[in-house]
């Protein structure tokens, strides 16, 4: 099982090779045996699954369905998902049934595929190794001491062991590229606005998207045809129509012009995570591809920005978890200040704290225009480098992150763990797409190769990125880990 | 901007988040540590740019002022902690 992909699957289900009800208690059993030792899924939703998979085989059997139809996969459990437990990976949500699904969540829906599952996450998406969780650290399959990197790294685990062929998962600072290059699978931030933000809890509402996690950028195409779109109900959706993904994965990449940013290569870059990505590069001329030197001059100052402008939309975000209307409420609450107070220091965890004391403070009295108003006039100047690298060439080409997956526990103080995201972090701030894909192993550890595109540009990442799978054989490699559970 | 010990019970209340003594020390410290990150961005020439709330320079869309949700107070209020008669309760706020 471990072998398969959604491109596979949905093949075997179309010529009744497999049906989805085998598919899926295959798959609830890979989950049962490896999820002891991962932690990668919060909830596993067998029944639901597998009622789900009954209706996409009659519905295959009566010549109705599409390409995902009887395809199992997971979402993150930051998707609001009806009738089922959605957590945000907080004690805050433990007790939250979300009485209505994200627009994402309706769009697979109608898409036929199966959840099993709401994955394991950084407490409300606010981390780089998923140990905030209050349902505990999730480990990589690659290594069982190191971390899967986050905040989804309950999805790429999950995707990396083979216990579900894909994944969703959400980014606001590279949290689906992150995990994805830790646990050597695809994983595609698209452009801000691209897909529905509707019914996905917030953290930073300027930064946030949702993108596929899987084995293949073939994948996540046919992924992306399901869950892209406009959305009424999400104001900053984008209103443009969705290309044919999967229809342009194969064009030749002959006068591709590709960019290395030279902030992406400097201090702090580990040497085998460099090499992999040069040698990555060298495929790319193979194919046809010319390379240049570029710059991105505001990239050092992207950090700085990202911590003034993502917390203070997540104070703002998480101020109506007030003990009220859902969540946790506190025992014996002596009057509604004590209500608020108690219920919201019991139900965060620290990093969450943390954040919305930062975004509360810089969006304070007195602070505001240093703080808020300054890191916005930077963040269009670190778009504005992007427009700029893009006059000259197609795609840019750098690592996903600084080092392969650092073990559980290493990063010691918030700081040193906000530095992981230094490659990540400015595609967010200036909206454009992302894909990191696997392109190496350094002692046993996967190497994340990051691709980064102009506005709207999913489709050419899609096919750059398979035009390297088809290449090279990096995304095929499986840890031990995946081959064990039988 | 240093930060000191009042500017974080400054914003816990605010944010209304209840802290301890303890872990108000150790926020001050972690803070400062970030704040001093954040204090590069002082060093960046922004004069004459605007500030980019929206990675695409989107305007809020408008709609139609027309009644498009139905009446669903039931099911949204089954994930409170306590209701009564369609009202959410809370501890008495008027003596």
């Amino acid at each position: 099982m471990s072998d398969h992909t959604v491109t596979s699957l949905a093949a075997a289900l179309k010529n009744g090779d497999a049906s989805s009800r085998e598919l899926t208690s295959d798959y609830l059993k890979r989950i049962e045996r490896a999820e002891p030792t991962l932690n990668s899924f919060i909830s596993v939703t067998a029944e639901q699954a597998l009622a789900g998979a009954d209706a996409a085989d009659k519905a295959r059997a009566e010549g109705r369905g599409g390409y995902l139809t009887g395809v199992p996969l997971a979402l993150k459990d930051n998707f609001c998902t009806q009738g089922v437990k959605t957590t945000c990976g907080s004690k805050m949500l433990d007790n939250f049934i979300a009485p209505y699904s994200a627009t994402l969540v309706e769009k697979l829906d109608a898409a036929g595929s199966i959840s099993l599952g709401k994955t394991n996450m950084d407490e409300f998406a606010m981390g780089s190794s998923s140990e905030s969780s209050f349902y505990g650290a999730i480990k990589n399959p690659w290594d069982l001491s190191a971390v899967p990197g986050g905040s989804s790294g309950g999805s790429a685990a999950a995707v990396a062991a083979g216990l579900v062929p894909a994944a969703m998962g959400t980014d606001t600072g590279g949290s689906i590229r992150q995990p994805a290059a830790f646990c050597g699978i695809t994983g595609l931030k698209p452009t801000y606005g691209r897909v529905s933000r509707y019914g996905i809890i917030a953290y930073a509402s300027s930064l946030d998207q949702a993108g596929p996690m899987a084995r293949t950028a073939e994948d996540c195409a046919h992924l992306m045809t399901a869950i892209a779109g406009h959305d009424a109900r999400d104001s900053t959706s984008a209103d443009r129509a969705v290309p044919d993904y999967a229809g342009e994965l194969d064009a030749p990449l002959a006068g591709l012009k590709i960019g290395l940013p030279q902030e992406y290569f400097g201090d702090g870059l580990d040497p085998e995570v460099e090499s992999a990505v040069r040698d990555a590069v060298k495929v790319f001329e193979a194919l046809g591809a010319t390379v240049r030197d570029v710059s991105l001059p505001h990239t050092r100052y992207a950090t700085s920005a990202y911590y003034v402008i993502a917390p203070a939309e997540a104070s703002s975000n998480l101020s109506r978890f007030d003990g009220v209307r859902f969540g946790h409420r506190c025992d014996t609450p002596d009057d509604l200040l004590d209500l608020y107070q108690r219920s919201r220091a019991e139900g965060f965890g620290d990093e969450v704290k943390r954040r919305i004391l930062i975004g509360t403070h810089t969006l304070s009295e007195g602070f505001f225009d240093a703080y808020y108003t300054k890191a916005q006039r930077v963040r269009r100047l670190i778009r504005q480098d992007f427009l700029d690298a893009y006059n000259e060439v197609d795609v840019l080409m750098g690592p996903t992150s600084p080092t392969p997956a650092f073990n559980l526990g290493a990063q010691k103080d918030p700081l040193s763990m906000y530095l992981q995201d230094i490659y990540t972090i400015a595609v967010n701030l200036a909206g454009i797409p992302a894909i990191s894909v696997p392109a190496g192993l350094s002692n046993g550890r996967p190497v994340g190769l990051q691709i980064l595109g102009s506005h709207f540009a999913e489709a050419q990442l899609l096919n750059v990125a398979h035009r390297f799978q088809q290449a090279t054989d990096w995304h095929q490699q499986r840890p031990a880990f995946a081959k064990e559970i039988v | 901007m240093a930060l000191e010990q009042t500017h974080v019970r400054r914003a816990a209340h605010l944010a209304r988040l209840d802290v301890s003594d303890d872990q108000a020390s150790d926020f001050v410290d972690d803070l400062s540590q970030i704040l001093a990150m954040v204090d590069q961005l002082q060093s960046v020439d922004t004069e004459g740019v605007d500030p980019l709330y929206h990675p695409l320079d989107a305007t809020q869309r408008l709609r139609a002022d027309e009644v498009t949700e139905a009446d669903q107070r039931e099911r949204f209020q089954r994930c409170a902690p306590a209701v009564e008669d369609g009202l959410y309760l809370v501890p008495r706020v008027v003596e």
